[in-house]
């Protein structure tokens, strides 16, 4: 039997572990399907299959139609719009940054949300649809100014990061200020802009969140090449073809994008930009693109951490707080295992 | 990496600041002192006639200026102790780390010292005001030293950029973590919501005297090793070399640190960036020595947060904003001013 080459060994390799990647994509896919269908039907009242399949092809069910259609139908699909935007877009920071720790969480970009948010709704007494523009808009102007205060002969990933933490403290202390004037009531809704939390969400603000989603959504797949190869350091990816400047700015403005929408929704739920691209590196393993397992990831975190937040404790905590415990202790693994093997994500 | 102290410097006659020259500035800063805290009796929400706050420091407090002005007298106090404290703390800690970006702030300090606060408060009765100070300084000292791990592991030790995003995550999961404990509480949640933002209002002799023993005794060891910070500003070779105990020195002097951040907020509440700004403004002052530049920070401190504090009352008459938010919203412009500055490598 003729010995296989070294080429063939290699292709062989390389299919193996892209159908690896796909199975393990497909089961995310599945549970993320699954948890949907179970925050759907379970709950404080249970309804059965039959019913809540009724409920969403659009038909009147007694009672159901209300509990399911109104209250958790909008409630699932933005956790998994918020938690895939939130995904998507932090492994794109973490994988262009080079730094596991370098989510927009980290960096600003949701500080300068939660603090237009803070102000619209404390000091400017806003609506809730002003609000969420004027949150959008903060998190594209403090992401614009964080890259304008970064960039001197080009951005380097360091300096960024740095400016980032500067500018989210400034925009922290503005938030507690705010806040530390605000009246009780205000401040029931201006904590959802602290830690995040989809409690009453409607499908007013489900459909913008998921409108951003399906629009730039694609953007980021089809520059998942090159966002690969920006990951070779910026020489050796403009050596391969890359524009660098321009497909960082498009990469950026496409991710902050979709967390400035989500957030606008939902509140910057805690660590699920910083958690997701991590744990879809340690599932789907070197190599590829890790964006769609990232979106995954981040869908499944937030639907169960939604669902454990509202009936596992005696108090209802929103769905941020959840996320941030669980990532707390995660963080000190994370940081400790990718610092001892000295790599990025 | 190059040392830290060097990178700072613009040209070699910094270095070489005769004791002339220093003693002048110490003077100048003491002098500041001394009218930022004027300033900040005379000064606050209600105006008050200078012959009233004259003979309001005499002891009268008949009339409501008088009074007012009583009460002004133990929260320039406070500003001035934690200011000082702070500025200290900051000076070590970048003595310390050898690196320029060292705040207690930014490092997740005072997140890990309202995150023991909380969790006393909330689970284990904690009321005394001595309880407070243990309390912060253990959460202070804890987070401290699970930062400075974190951020020193891997290729090329604690970088600066390593510190800052450990510190960055460690304080945003500590902060989440807060929530988590206080959300079901309603009954400590809006105490502790203007606590955690640092200021120093609600100030009274007693709650100075509860930490001052401690700030007293983190002052000391401070002090004690600004000696041998400058054999490990040459790196941690040459300070062996030198016959420096390199681990021994590093460790107590953080201990000093962080009994003053610990105490400091324990007292005030976090407040940030005064640890960054003051070390910075005093090398230009006082040169890199730290026997000189330590008393420097110390008093510069305190002039910076007893003049933010004044800012923070005028500002937004008839209310106030806390020093906590003035010091962050001076203190990241700068704190971005000196990454932009710095080489990448260094980075």
């Amino acid at each position: 039997m003729p010995r296989p080459s070294v080429l063939q060994e290699v292709t062989r390799g390389r299919v193996r572990n892209a159908s690896r990647r796909r199975l393990i994509a497909l089961v995310l896919a599945v549970l993320v399907i699954v948890a949907f269908a179970v925050t759907l039907m379970a709950g404080q009242t249970f309804y059965p299959p039959r019913d809540v399949i009724g409920v969403v092809l659009g038909e009147q069910v007694p009672g159901a139609s209300f509990t399911v259609g109104r209250l958790r139908l909008p409630r699932a699909v933005l956790a998994v719009t918020a938690g895939f935007s939130f995904g998507m877009a932090g492994v794109t920071f973490q994988t262009m940054l080079r730094n596991p720790l370098a989510s927009p969480d980290v960096i600003g970009i949701s500080a300068g949300a939660s603090a237009a948010a803070a102000i619209a709704i404390v000091t400017l007494s806003l609506d809730e649809t002003q609000v969420s523009v004027l949150a959008i808009v903060a998190a594209l102007v403090v992401a614009l100014l964080v890259y304008t205060l970064a960039f001197r002969d080009g951005v380097v990933g360091t300096r960024l990061i740095l400016i980032g933490i500067g500018i989210s403290a400034m925009l922290d202390s503005i938030t507690s200020y705010v806040l530390s004037r605000a009246a009780e009531w205000d401040l029931q809704e201006a904590t959802r802009w602290l830690t995040g939390s989809l409690n009453g969400v409607s499908w007013d603000q489900a459909v913008p969140a998921l409108a951003a989603l399906v629009v730039l959504a694609p953007v980021l797949l089809t520059q998942g090449r090159n966002l690969s190869a920006l990951r070779l350091g910026d020489d050796t990816a403009s050596a391969l073809g890359v524009r660098v400047e321009r497909t960082r700015i498009t990469l950026i403005l496409a991710a902050v994008g979709l967390i400035a929408f989500a957030t606008a929704a939902a509140g910057p739920i805690a660590f699920v930009a910083f958690l997701s691209g991590p744990i879809a590196a340690r599932l789907v393993g070197a190599g590829g693109s890790l964006l769609v397992p990232a979106g995954l990831v981040g869908a499944l975190l937030v639907l169960v951490a939604d669902f454990t937040g509202q009936f596992a404790f005696d108090t209802r905590y929103p769905v941020g707080v959840v996320t941030g415990v669980l990532g707390a202790p995660y963080l000190v693994y994370l940081i400790v295992r990718t610092h001892r093997a000295g790599g990025s994500i | 990496m190059t040392t830290a102290d060097t990178r700072h410097l613009p040209d070699a006659a910094v270095v070489r600041r005769p004791a002339r020259v220093r003693l002048l500035w110490l003077l100048l800063t003491l002098l500041a002192l001394a009218a930022v805290a004027v300033l900040s009796v005379a000064v606050g929400s209600r105006t008050v006639a200078w012959a009233d706050v004259w003979s309001a420091l005499g002891g009268a407090d008949g009339t409501l200026e008088q009074a007012a002005v009583t009460k002004r007298i133990p929260r320039t106090l406070l500003a001035v102790v934690i200011g000082a404290a702070l500025g200290l703390a900051g000076g070590v800690m970048q003595g310390v780390t050898r690196n320029p970006l060292a705040d207690p702030g930014i490092l997740g300090v005072n997140m890990g010292a309202s995150l023991a606060v909380v969790t006393g408060v909330a689970f284990f009765g904690l009321t005394s005001p001595t309880g407070y100070v243990w309390v912060a300084m253990a959460g202070a000292a804890l987070s401290a030293v699970f930062v400075y791990t974190v951020g020193s592991l891997g290729r090329g030790g604690a970088t600066p950029l390593k510190l800052a995003l450990a510190g960055a995550a460690t304080s945003a999961a500590f902060a989440s973590l807060v929530t988590a404990v206080v959300l079901p509480r309603n009954d400590i949640s809006g105490s502790f919501r203007l606590w955690q933002i640092g200021g120093v209002g609600g100030a009274s002799y007693e709650r100075i005297g509860h930490v001052l023993p401690f700030l007293g005794v983190g002052l000391v060891i401070c002090l004690l090793s600004a000696r041998a910070l400058n054999s490990l500003a040459l790196g941690d070779e040459v300070a062996a070399g030198l016959g420096e105990r390199v681990a021994l020195v590093r460790a107590t002097a953080a201990v000093g640190a962080v009994v003053l951040c610990g105490a400091a907020t324990a007292a005030a509440g976090p407040i940030g960036f005064v640890g960054l700004v003051v070390p910075h403004a005093c090398r230009l002052m006082a040169g890199v020595d730290h026997r000189w530049l330590l008393p420097f920070s110390a008093v510069t401190g305190a002039v910076l947060l007893t003049a933010a504090d004044v800012v923070g009352r005028i500002v937004a008459r008839p209310s106030e904003v806390d020093v906590g938010i003035v010091t962050a919203l001076i203190g990241a412009p700068f704190f971005i001013y000196t990454v932009r500055r710095q080489k990448v490598r260094a980075l």
